[in-house]
């Protein structure tokens, strides 16, 4: 309390000579949309209660200590909601008269709810969604993304996979809509990068039973004889994005082959092993505030209120308008523990940003991956490039 | 190469026997500190520095050395010559880069945690002051009349200035993203910021009573590199003013810069991941850590060349020579 008090006070102090600084009050919102799912296949991965929001809280402290030297403060108020109730705490956040507001949510709410906020000329952050759709031609001129898509994610495998050499590719896929989307971006990111999908196989969700006693022993009967004869190939590539037979893989195929994708070596915004480009800071100041080890969902939700910050340390402004403008503009950059510098890509509102490669306890490598060049920059050998994008909302 | 090989032996004869100046070398990953004879580049000695060794520098009179030991949450004091561990001054929180007045009294200290400079008596090894800075405090730098101590912040990307008078801060100036290094001319009339994420370093202008005024943006660019592994963290200006070097870390070079015009001359090949430099005393040579090599670079100054290389400890951080 003590320090606060010190630290207030002698940038108050700071903040009155220098005189030209203009107060900002920046008020933004996290809203959370908590939807009945079963459980994950492994207890590491059940959702915390603050899933996200200690992101914000963290941001929060960020933002508010440069804020502190300019006269700008900083306030996020964060909300849960089960899906039937999210309208209704959309409309209570614009009526708060908050503009700023970062979504936890699936696709549908999150177009809903986006079009609800454009109504009220509110910015909306993607901090989950992957979907590519909404980086495409679901795209909303009211919308950023600092959550990656399933095309950033998929790309960033796959060079990593054809950098090893390891281009035949069996492709096991998860029966749920979900899944075949992602799985769509696996068998588009072959095409990409010039890697061969051998084998092509849909594992079909009847339900499980991971936690009786017998459940492993299914597994173990089940997915070696699921694998088996499977054309020659050199990895698996699994896309379960509902969680329920990737992680399994690795130890029961019919051929012994690495697993990326949903289970193996996964790609992420962020986990909570990283240690390089000044990441120990970050996972420090995370520990210390939330007693918990991040989650890529609350580094997406720090990152949208950083970009927030950015623009208002830098351009004065908290106004929906001005912080899109800002963000979309060639003077952005923000440094995000992960080696270079993101920016956003003006075609789709899409943060560019490297994606870490991670095998549940450390950073096996980050793409893009040495080699993968491009005109604009590598990054955007990731995900929607700018002649691919079927976005206007931008222009 | 003949005439070459004459003229080097010929300068050895005729080098003046001094006693042999030292380089101290932190190594981040090994918990040394590596010492070089700057006469013979022969490595002398190694010794345990404590956890995590990054920032690095001298007693005025060369006698004692301090480092930050980052995981030991303290500064770590030993002999230069008989390498025996003094005392350690108490520094706040994960200690990383400092900067020593020029009476020696007083060490600056970042503590990159904690949003705070912690301000030491290296004396009477008590804190005297604490001030909050912006997040991730790293770069320390001091006006050479030492009114004022520069610190870099990392996550706010501003350069704080100090008084060394009150402990209050004067002055706040923007600059690009991560900001690693603060360093000033010796005249005073001049401080450079470098940006390692922005890849920039900010040039500043300092007026009579120590107001900065940023002026000029120094960019890099090489043929055959990526920009996004520009990354400026090291920075040393020689006395005279006219020459900046700047360590680009992944772009495993040292720029060199024109400290006047600010137009960039030339790059250095060094080892992998250039980290932090300093000239010997006399600065004839600038040393540079290569922390993914372990090993450090001599560059000759005025030649502007690399001339060897020597392996350290275990990730190289800071340097710091004596005479």
């Amino acid at each position: 309390m003590f320090r606060l008090h010190t630290s207030l006070a002698a940038a108050f102090a700071v903040f009155l000579s220098a005189g030209a600084a203009l107060a900002i009050e920046v008020k933004a919102a996290v809203l959370r949309i908590d939807y009945p799912t079963l459980l994950p296949v492994s207890r590491y991965d059940l959702p915390p209660d603050d899933l996200g929001f200690a992101g914000a809280a963290l941001a929060d402290e960020d933002n508010g200590t440069t804020g502190g030297f300019l006269g700008h403060t900083y306030e996020t108020i964060t909300v849960a909601v089960p899906p039937e109730d999210a309208d209704a705490a959309m409309a209570k956040i614009l009526e708060d008269g908050i503009r700023l507001v970062v979504l936890q949510s699936r696709k549908e709410d999150l177009l809903r709810l986006t079009d609800q906020a454009a109504e009220a000329g509110a910015l909306v952050f993607n901090a989950r969604a992957a979907d590519n759709g909404l980086r495409d031609d679901a795209c909303r001129a009211n919308l950023l993304h600092t959550a990656p898509s399933h095309g950033m994610k998929a790309d960033a495998v796959a060079q990593f996979a054809v950098w090893k050499k390891w281009t035949d590719w069996f492709l096991i896929a998860g029966s749920n809509p979900q899944d075949m989307a992602l799985a769509e971006a696996y068998r588009k990111a072959a095409g990409k990068f010039g890697a061969r999908i051998v084998e092509d196989r849909s594992f079909e969700d009847t339900g499980g039973s991971r936690r009786t006693d017998s459940g492993y022993v299914m597994v173990q009967r089940q997915l070696p004889t699921f694998t088996q004869r499977a054309e020659d190939h050199d990895v698996v590539i699994a896309a379960d994005e509902t969680d329920y037979f990737a992680r399994f893989l690795s130890y029961h195929l019919w051929t012994p082959r690495p697993v990326l994708g949903s289970g193996g070596l996964v790609p992420t915004s962020f986990h909570g092993a990283h240690e390089a480009y000044g990441a120990m800071q970050y996972q420090t100041r995370f520990e210390a505030l939330t007693g918990r080890y991040v989650r890529a969902e609350d580094y997406n939700v720090w990152l949208a209120l950083r970009v927030v910050g950015e623009a208002v340390t830098r351009a004065n402004t908290a106004d929906p308008e001005g912080v899109r403008n800002y963000a979309l503009s060639d003077e952005f950059e923000l440094a995000a523990f992960k080696g270079q510098k993101v920016t956003f890509r003006d075609w789709n509102g899409q943060l560019r940003q490297p994606i870490l490669l991670h095998d549940g306890m450390i950073t096996v490598s980050v793409s893009p991956q040495e080699g993968f060049l491009h005109q604009t920059s590598p990054l955007d050998t990731m995900g929607l490039d700018r002649p691919e994008s079927r976005c206007t909302a931008f222009e | 190469m003949k005439s070459l090989l004459l003229s080097t032996s010929l300068a050895v004869l005729m080098a003046v026997p001094a006693y042999a100046g030292k380089a101290f070398i932190s190594n981040e990953r090994g918990n040394t500190i590596t010492v070089v004879n700057t006469e013979t580049w022969e490595v002398e000695a190694e010794f345990f520095a404590g956890n995590r060794p990054r920032g690095i520098t001298a007693s005025p009179d060369g006698s004692v050395i301090y480092v930050c030991a980052s995981d030991d949450n303290l500064v770590r004091v030993f002999d230069s010559t008989t390498y025996e561990e003094l005392p350690s001054l108490p520094s706040g929180p994960d200690p990383e880069l400092f900067i020593l007045e020029p009476s020696g009294k007083r060490l600056y200290i970042a503590n990159e945690d904690d949003n705070l400079v912690t301000v030491t008596d290296t004396e009477t090894r008590t804190i005297l002051a604490e001030v909050p800075v912006g997040v991730e405090p790293e770069g320390m730098g001091m006006s050479p009349d030492a009114k004022f101590v520069v610190n870099t912040s990392e996550t706010t990307n501003m350069a704080h200035f100090i008084s060394t008078e009150d402990y209050t801060i004067k002055h706040n100036i923007l600059v690009d993203q991560r900001p690693r290094y603060a360093q000033y001319t010796a005249d005073g009339s001049r401080l450079f910021v470098t940006s390692e994420i922005g890849g920039t370093v900010s040039v500043m202008d300092i007026a009579e009573d120590g107001t900065p005024t940023l002026v000029h943006k120094i960019s890099f660019e090489v043929a055959g590199v990526q920009p996004e592994w520009l990354q400026p963290v090291g920075a040393k200006v020689t006395s005279d003013g006219r020459r900046l070097f700047v360590a680009l870390g992944p772009a495993n070079r040292v720029a060199v810069v024109d400290a006047q015009s600010l137009e960039v001359l030339d790059y250095i090949l060094v080892g992998q991941r250039v980290w932090q430099l300093d000239f010997t005393p006399d600065e004839k040579y600038l040393l540079t850590t290569n922390g993914n090599s372990n090993d450090i670079t001599v560059i000759d100054v005025a030649k502007e060349q690399a001339i060897r290389s020597i392996q350290v400890g275990q990730q190289p951080w800071g340097v710091v020579t004596i005479e």
